[in-house]
């Protein structure tokens, strides 16, 4: 397998890999506070994270706090391997030059 | 590719950072804290003057309670002062920096600020019911350090340094006291004006 094919084709996109990072470093994240940190809108939001929990790389929590619903979000072991994996083979990629 | 590559480590690296550190702090709050902070050392040295004390030396002084209420004061105003104006400069900062002010993280950093805080605070008070005066600045510069070394985690490693100075800087006046007040002025103080300087110079 090449290095190039290495690269996990889940991770391409930039929206996906800012939320797996922000998930690398913290527990359980919210929606709301997911998507003020990287600045995009629900609908883009909502879409990547529905790819990432398909192949399951982050589980789902929902509850009610009071009477509002509360989403939050966690890197499952699989996803986190899979990261891991990714920015291995992307420094590899980098340091070849 | 490779572009793409080296960009996509430096999004990463910006998300995780983002995400576990509240970078919003102003050193300006820094420097204005300091001033405050030298400004009260003063009003508190000649407050104990007027009232016929000398300050400096181990000799034991009498503080009456007029004078100790007095003194209480001040402190309270030197800190309601020092925290409106680090609130406001964080609001601005935070502004610039897309990065809102009340989130997890500032709720984090303030959680881990004022836990060792309040533990001091406490400490404090009952010190100076005992009686323990020459104590309270030495105490109140060791809980400092300890809780700026303990909410670093949350915001710039920079806030970490600054909290072993302090710590070191209570340790040694626990040693000296009577000199409580030339140390609270350089911890307070001094400290904290060349720390907002080097923040400001660093981050803005």
């Amino acid at each position: 397998m090449s290095l190039i094919q290495s690269l996990n084709k889940e991770f391409e996109s930039r929206i996906r890999l800012g939320i797996m990072s922000i998930l690398m470093v913290n527990e359980w994240v919210e929606f709301k506070e997911m998507k003020e940190t990287l600045d995009i809108t629900d609908g883009n939001l909502a879409s990547h994270i529905a790819g990432l929990e398909k192949n399951d790389y982050i589980e789902v929590k929902k509850e009610f706090v009071g009477k509002k619903p509360k989403t939050s979000y966690r890197a499952t072991k699989t996803g986190r391997k899979a990261f891991n994996q990714h920015l291995n083979s992307l420094e590899k990629l980098i340091n070849r030059k | 590719m490779n572009n793409k590559h080296q960009d996509d480590i430096e999004h990463i690296r910006s998300m995780m950072e983002r995400s576990s550190r509240f970078i919003s702090l102003s050193g300006m709050s820094g420097v204005i804290a300091g001033i405050v902070a030298l400004i009260a050392a003063l009003v508190s040295y000649y407050l104990i003057k007027n009232n016929g004390g000398e300050y400096f030396g181990n000799k034991h002084i009498i503080l009456s309670a007029p004078l100790l209420t007095k003194l209480v004061i001040t402190l309270v105003i030197t800190l309601i002062v020092a925290l409106f104006f680090g609130i406001y400069f964080t609001i601005q900062k935070s502004k610039r920096n897309h990065q809102k002010v009340w989130n997890s993280l500032s709720k984090r950093l303030l959680i881990s600020l004022f836990i060792p805080l309040a533990a001091g605070g406490i400490f404090c008070i009952a010190l100076f019911f005992q009686g323990h005066f020459g104590l309270v600045a030495p105490v109140m510069l060791i809980f400092y350090g300890l809780a700026l070394m303990n909410a670093s985690k949350y915001t710039f490693n920079d806030v970490e340094y600054l909290g072993y100075f302090e710590l070191i800087l209570g340790l040694i006046s626990l040693f000296l006291v009577g000199y409580g007040l030339i140390f609270w002025a350089i911890g307070f103080g001094v400290l904290h004006i060349i720390y907002g300087i080097m923040m400001q110079k660093k981050y803005h």
